[in-house]
C-alpha cells in the first residue's frame, strides 16, 4: 500500500507562498481553573493549499476542532501564527465559511432568512441577496423550503442549510467540523457524494476543503490528502496525499489497504508510524514523570465483554476493520472498547490485528459472576486509578472520599472536562467490578453496599 | 419576486384583512399620541406634592391612566437599562464578576426602602416640576424590576450554544446583526417571563408608594395607588371596591393583551430542534397577525432602518476580519478603564465612610429594637412560606395531576401571581381594625396574598411534569398514598417547589417593608419588625435607622439565599431531577 500512501508530504509541500492558509508552529493551551494551562495541540505546522480536499483525522479529543478554530481565525494561538495568503490570520480579512456539526442554524429564522444571513453581515443588497441565497438553495436541493423553518426539517435537510449558508459567500476554503456525523448513515453517504460531486465538477468556487472526522472511511472516500491527529497533546502522527482516482470503491483492495492502514496508526498511539521513518521525533513538551494517569478508555464494561466474546467466536483473532464494520461501529465507538480491553490485559494489537490474550479468554468464556471478579483483579492490577480510589477508601476510618480529592489530582493532567469523564468512567468501571460505589448525591465515593455491610457487623461484633 | 411557499407557516393562517382592526391600530395610535400630549403637560407642571385625589367612580379611568403610563416608563427603563447591563457583564470577563455580584445583592434588597432618599433626591434633581417626584417613584418601581430581567438575559448569553456563536463570527456579523439575529432571539422567552414576574413587583410598590409621608412632607401622586389609600382613608367602601376592581382589570387585560400573545410569538424563539406539540394560543396574536398593515409595516419600516446600518457596518473592520471567540484577557486594560475603576472606588469609600459616620448616631435601644424586628420579620416571613406550601403542594399537585383542570386553574394562578396584593391590603386592614386583630397576623396575612399564588403555580407545573409512564408504575405496584407521596410526587415536584419558594421569599421580604406600619383614618398600626422599623424610620426622617434596617433585612435576604435557597436549588438539579 506504499505507492498509495506518500508519506510525509508535508517535507516536499509546495512554497509557503502558494498557501491559503498556513499554520506554523502553532500550540494551544487552555487555562485551567487550577491555575495549570493543559496543552491540547504542541506545536503544529500545517498548510492548506488550493485544489485538495485535506482530512483531519483523529480520535475524539485530540483536538481537531481546536486546530480548525486556530486556522479560521476563531481561536488564536497560544504560541506560533497563523497567516492568510501571508499575511497574520487576525489582520486579513479572510473568505472562508465553516460547517458545523451540530448544524448551528438559527432557529427563529426561516432557511432562506439563514442563508441571506452571511450576505448580509457583507452588505450585499437585499435584491442580489435573496437571488444568490435562492440559487445555492437550489444547488442544495431545498427548492421549495425557503420559507421553512429549520425545526420543520429533517437532520440531512437542516445539514444542507448548513451546506448553502456556507457556500452562499462563496468562500475560498470551506471548513466542515464532522459535518456528517450527526446524521443517520444513509443521509450521510448521500450528502458525502452530493458533496464530492460539487467539488469536482467545480459548480462551487471553493478552492479548498478542510474537513474534521473521526470516521476513517469517510476520510479515505473523500480525501485528496489525510492528516492523521494524535492526543495528549494534539500532534500530527502522519500527514500523506492519496492518490486513489474517485470516485473510489469502498470495496476495492486499495481502499481497504489504506483504511487499515490507518487503524493500525490510530491504535497505537505509542508507536512511530511505520511509513513515516524519516520523521523526526515528535517534541514531547509534557513532562513524561507527571503523566501518571493513563487516560481511561471511555467503554463500558458489558462492551468489552461483548467485544471479547465477539473476538473469540472468530477464533480470538481479527483484523480491526472487519470487526467495527461487523459490528457497525464507528472507529470512535469501537477505539475505546479495544483501548479498554488492552489497558486490562485482555487483548493485544498486532499488524492491525486485535488479538486476545489468555488472561481475556478466561474472561470471555467465564459467567458474569466469575467475570466480575476477573475484571476486578485486572483493573486493580492495571488501572492506578481505580487502585487509588480503592486504596483510599481502604485506609478511611469512614470508608468514603470526596470526588475532589481525584478530581483535584486528575486536573494536573486533564482538562476539566475530560478529569469529570475519567471520573465517571471509573465509576462505572468500579460499580461494574463492585471496587467501590459513588453516592451522588454527596458526590464521594463509598465502598460498595455488600462490603459495607460487612464492615458494619464486624464493627458490631468488636 | 415570486416564492414558492410549499411549508410555510405563513400560509397556515388564513390571511384575511378584518378591516375594524386597522381601524382599530389606527384610533390606538391617536389615542397614544393624545396620551402623550397629557402626560407632558402634567409632569411638567408647578409640583403639588400632594395633588387631591377624588373619590369619585368618574375620576378613576384617569388615575389608572397615570398609573399605567409610570408602570410603562419603569417598565421599558428597565428592559433597557437590564439589557445594556446583561450585555457588559455576559462580555467583560474583567468586570463580569464584579456585575454579577452588585446583580446578586441588589436584587435582594427589598426596593421600598429605598423611598424617601431616592425621593429627596430626584426633588432636588429637577426642582420646580413635577416630574421630580414622578421619577423617585418611577425610579423606585425600575429598582425593582431591573435586577431580575438583567440576571435574565446575563445567563441567556452566557448559554449561547457556542457553535452558533462560532457561527456568527466566522460570517462576520457586526454587533448590531448579533444582536438582533443571534442574542436577543435567543434570550426573548426568559426575558418574556421574567417580565412578568417583574411587572407583578412593579404593581406591587406603585400601589404601595403613590402616597406617602416622610418626616413632615407629604407625598401624593394621582393613581390607582392613591385613590385606593384615600378611599380607604375616607371609609368609602364603593370607591375602594372600585378602586381594587380597577387594579384587577389591568393586570387581567395586560395578561391577555400582552403577556398571551408575547408568550405565544415567543414560541418561535424556543431552541428546541424539534417542534413541539404544546403550544400557547393567543386570540389576540391570532388577530393582529391577520391584520395586514401591522403584519408588513414594521417589517418595511425595520428594513428601511436596518439597510443602511448592514450597508455602513458591513464596511467597518469589524465586519471584514474573524475575531476570535477567546481573546485573550491579558490584554492591557485601557487607561479610561482605570479611571473609571479608581473613581468607582473613590465614590464607594466615600460614600461608606459617610454611611459609618450616621450610623454611629445609632442608640443601643435602636439596635435591640431592630434586633427584635428582624427576628420578628425573619419568623413571619418563613411562616407565610410555611403556610403556603402547606396548602398549595396537595391543591397544585391535585390540579396538576388533572391535565383539564390544570389547563384552567394555571393561567389564573399565574393572574393572581400579577394582582398586586397591595390593592387588597386596605379591605384586610379595615377588617383588622373592626375585629381588633393586630397587625402581627395582619402582615402575615398581606404576605401570603403576594406569594402564594407563585408556589401553587409552579406545584402545578411540577405535577404535569411528572412523567405519566412513572405514575403508572407506581399505580402497577399499588403504592401506598405515604409512597407514592414520598417516592413519586415530593420528589417530582420538587424543583418547582423550590423554584416558587424562592420568588415567593423574595416577595414575602419586599412585603414585610408595608405590611408591618399601616396608617388607616388617622391611626397608626404597627407591629415589631424590621419593616415596622424601616416605616417609621421613614415616617420620621430617621436616615440613619432606615440605613441600618435595610442592611440588615438585605443582610438576611442574601445569607437565607446563599445558605438555604442555593443549596436546595442544587440539590434540585442534580438529585431530584426527573429524566422523562
Ligand atoms: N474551551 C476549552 N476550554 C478548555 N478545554 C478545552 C476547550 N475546548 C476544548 N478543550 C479540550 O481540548 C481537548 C481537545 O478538544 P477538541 O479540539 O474539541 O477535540 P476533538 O475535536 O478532536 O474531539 C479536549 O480534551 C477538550 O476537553
Ligand atoms: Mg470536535
Amino acid at each position: 500500500m506504499q505507492e498509495m500512501a506518500i508519506p510525509n508530504a508535508t517535507l516536499e509541500a509546495p512554497p509557503a507562498a502558494d498557501a491559503i492558509i498556513r499554520a506554523q508552529k502553532v500550540e494551544k493551551y487552555y487555562a485551567q481553573p487550577s491555575q495549570n494551562r493543559i496543552q491540547v495541540i504542541s506545536a503544529t505546522d500545517l498548510s492548506i493549499v488550493p485544489g485538495e480536499i485535506l482530512a483531519l483525522l483523529g480520535p475524539s479529543g485530540s483536538g481537531k476542532s481546536t486546530m480548525l478554530r486556530m486556522l479560521t481565525g476563531l481561536s488564536t494561538p497560544t504560541a506560533g501564527e497563523v497567516y492568510w495568503h501571508g499575511t497574520p490570520i487576525s489582520q486579513a480579512e479572510i473568505n472562508v465559511s465553516i460547517v458545523f456539526q451540530s448544524f448551528a442554524l438559527f432557529p427563529w429564522l426561516t432557511v432562506l432568512e439563514n442563508v441571506e444571513a452571511p450576505l448580509q453581515a457583507r452588505g450585499v443588497p437585499p435584491a442580489e441577496r435573496r437571488e444568490r441565497s435562492m440559487k445555492m438553495i437550489d444547488v442544495v436541493g431545498l427548492d421549495g423550503f425557503e420559507a421553512a423553518y429549520p425545526k420543520e426539517l429533517s437532520g440531512g435537510m437542516r445539514q444542507r442549510v448548513g451546506f448553502a449558508r456556507a457556500l452562499v459567500v462563496e468562500p475560498e476554503v470551506l471548513f466542515m467540523d464532522e459535518p456528517f456525523s450527526a446524521l443517520d448513515v444513509l443521509t450521510a453517504e448521500n450528502l458525502r457524494s452530493e458533496l464530492l460531486e460539487l467539488w469536482t465538477k467545480k459548480t462551487m468556487p471553493t478552492k479548498a476543503v478542510f474537513l474534521v472526522t473521526h470516521n476513517i472511511e469517510e476520510a479515505v472516500l473523500l480525501a485528496d490528502r489525510i492528516v492523521v491527529l494524535g492526543r495528549n497533546p494534539g500532534h500530527i502522527r502522519t500527514d500523506f496525499a492519496l492518490q486513489l482516482p474517485q470516485p473510489r470503491d469502498r470495496k476495492s483492495e486499495a481502499f481497504t489497504h489504506l483504511v487499515d492502514y490507518i487503524y493500525k496508526v490510530l491504535t497505537q498511539p505509542d508507536v512511530a508510524p511505520a511509513e513515516a521513518p524519516g520523521q523526526p521525533a515528535e517534541p514531547r513538551t509534557r513532562d513524561q514523570r507527571q503523566m501518571r494517569y493513563q487516560m481511561l478508555p471511555h467503554a463500558r464494561p458489558g462492551g468489552i465483554a461483548g467485544m471479547l466474546e465477539l473476538l473469540l467466536d472468530r477464533g480470538g483473532r481479527d483484523d480491526m476493520y472487519r470487526l467495527a464494520d461487523d459490528l457497525a461501529f464507528e472507529i470512535d465507538d469501537l477505539l475505546p472498547i479495544v483501548d479498554a480491553a488492552q489497558m486490562l490485559g485482555f487483548l493485544k494489537i498486532e499488524e492491525g490485528d486485535a488479538a486476545i490474550t489468555p488472561s481475556g479468554e478466561v474472561f470471555a468464556n467465564s459467567e458474569i459472576l466469575r467475570q466480575k471478579e476477573l475484571f476486578r483483579n485486572a483493573a486493580v492490577e492495571n488501572v492506578l486509578l481505580l487502585r487509588q480510589i480503592r486504596r483510599a477508601l481502604d485506609a478511611k476510618s469512614d470508608h468514603t472520599v470526596p470526588e475532589d480529592f481525584f478530581l483535584d489530582m486528575l486536573d494536573e493532567q486533564f482538562s476539566e472536562e475530560e478529569s469529570q469523564r475519567q471520573l465517571e468512567t471509573a465509576v462505572t468501571w468500579g460499580r461494574y467490578a463492585e471496587l467501590f460505589d459513588f453516592d451522588s448525591a454527596r458526590r464521594r465515593f463509598v465502598m460498595p453496599d455488600a462490603l459495607e455491610e460487612e464492615i458494619a457487623s464486624t464493627g458490631d461484633a468488636k | 419576486m415570486n416564492l414558492p411557499h410549499p411549508l410555510a407557516r405563513s400560509l397556515v393562517i388564513v390571511r384575511k384583512t378584518p378591516f375594524f382592526v386597522d381601524l382599530g391600530v389606527a384610533a390606538c395610535a391617536l389615542a397614544l399620541f393624545f396620551a402623550v400630549v397629557s402626560t407632558g403637560v402634567y409632569w411638567f407642571q408647578k409640583p403639588i406634592p400632594v395633588v387631591p385625589i377624588s373619590n369619585s367612580i368618574g375620576a378613576l379611568p384617569a388615575y389608572a391612566f397615570y398609573s399605567l403610563v409610570r408602570m410603562a416608563v419603569a417598565y421599558f427603563l428597565s428592559l433597557a437599562f437590564a439589557v445594556s447591563y446583561g450585555y457588559i457583564a455576559a462580555y467583560n470577563s474583567r468586570v463580569e464578576p464584579w456585575m454579577i455580584a452588585v446583580l446578586d445583592i441588589l436584587q435582594s434588597i427589598p426596593v421600598l426602602s429605598f423611598l424617601p432618599p431616592v425621593v429627596l433626591a430626584m426633588v432636588a434633581l429637577v426642582p420646580g416640576h413635577q416630574l421630580g417626584i414622578e421619577m423617585a417613584v418611577i425610579f423606585l418601581i425600575f429598582t425593582g424590576q431591573v435586577w431580575n430581567l438583567a440576571f435574565s438575559f446575563y445567563s441567556s448569553l452566557k448559554t449561547i450554544p457556542r457553535e452558533m456563536l462560532e457561527a456568527s463570527r466566522i460570517f462576520r456579523y457586526s454587533g448590531w446583526q448579533r444582536f438582533w439575529q443571534l442574542e436577543m432571539p435567543f434570550s426573548a422567552i426568559g426575558l418574556v417571563w421574567n417580565s412578568i414576574v417583574s411587572v407583578a413587583g412593579g404593581w406591587f410598590a406603585l400601589i404601595f408608594c403613590e402616597t406617602f409621608t416622610m418626616g413632615a412632607r407629604n407625598f401624593q401622586l394621582p393613581g390607582l395607588g392613591s385613590y385606593i389609600q384615600s378611599a380607604t382613608n375616607s371609609g368609602d367602601v364603593h370607591a375602594l371596591l372600585a378602586g381594587i376592581a380597577a387594579v384587577i382589570l389591568i393586570v387581567v387585560a395586560t395578561d391577555q393583551l400582552v403577556w398571551r400573545p408575547l408568550i405565544a410569538w415567543s414560541d418561535k424563539f424556543k431552541f428546541e430542534q424539534v417542534e413541539s406539540s404544546e403550544q400557547v394560543t393567543s386570540p389576540i396574536l391570532e388577530l393582529l397577525r391577520r391584520s395586514r398593515i401591522l403584519d408588513t409595516l414594521p417589517g418595511r419600516i425595520w428594513n428601511q432602518v436596518e439597510e443602511p446600518v448592514y450597508q455602513h457596518m458591513a464596511r467597518t473592520r469589524e465586519c471584514r476580519v474573524v475575531r476570535p471567540l477567546d481573546e485573550s484577557k491579558s490584554a492591557k486594560a485601557p487607561p479610561a478603564f482605570w479611571a473609571v475603576a479608581v473613581a468607582i472606588v473613590l465614590t464607594v469609600g466615600w460614600a461608606a465612610m459617610q454611611a459609618m459616620f450616621m450610623l454611629s448616631t445609632i442608640t443601643w435601644p435602636d439596635l435591640r429594637l431592630l434586633l427584635e424586628g428582624a427576628a420578628a420579620t425573619f419568623l413571619r416571613v418563613n411562616a407565610s412560606l410555611l403556610i403556603s406550601a402547606a396548602w398549595t403542594v396537595p391543591a397544585g399537585v391535585a390540579i396538576g395531576l388533572n391535565p383539564p383542570l390544570a389547563r384552567i386553574v394555571q393561567p389564573l394562578a399565574q393572574i393572581m401571581a400579577s394582582v398586586p396584593a397591595t390593592a387588597f391590603f386596605p379591605i384586610l386592614l379595615i377588617g383588622l381594625v373592626k375585629i381588633g386583630g393586630g397587625l402581627g397576623i395582619g402582615s402575615v396575612a398581606l404576605m401570603l396574598l403576594g406569594t402564594q399564588w407563585y408556589i401553587l403555580f409552579n406545584v402545578i407545573a411540577g405535577a404535569m411534569a411528572i412523567p405519566s409512564d412513572l405514575r403508572e408504575v407506581s399505580s402497577l405496584y399499588r403504592f401506598t398514598r405515604w409512597q407514592r407521596w414520598t417516592r413519586l410526587i415530593l420528589p417530582g415536584i420538587f424543583p418547582y417547589l423550590i423554584t416558587g419558594m424562592v420568588t415567593a421569599s423574595g416577595g414575602a421580604w419586599n412585603a414585610s417593608v408595608m405590611a408591618e406600619y399601616s396608617h388607616v383614618k388617622d391611626r397608626t398600626l404597627q407591629t415589631i419588625g424590621l419593616g415596622a422599623q424601616i416605616d417609621a424610620a421613614t415616617d420620621h426622617g430617621r436616615f440613619a435607622m432606615l440605613l441600618l434596617a435595610t442592611i440588615m433585612i438585605s443582610l438576611m435576604v442574601v445569607t437565607m439565599n446563599r445558605l438555604v435557597w442555593r443549596r436546595l436549588y442544587r440539590l434540585a438539579e442534580t438529585r431530584f431531577k426527573l429524566e422523562g
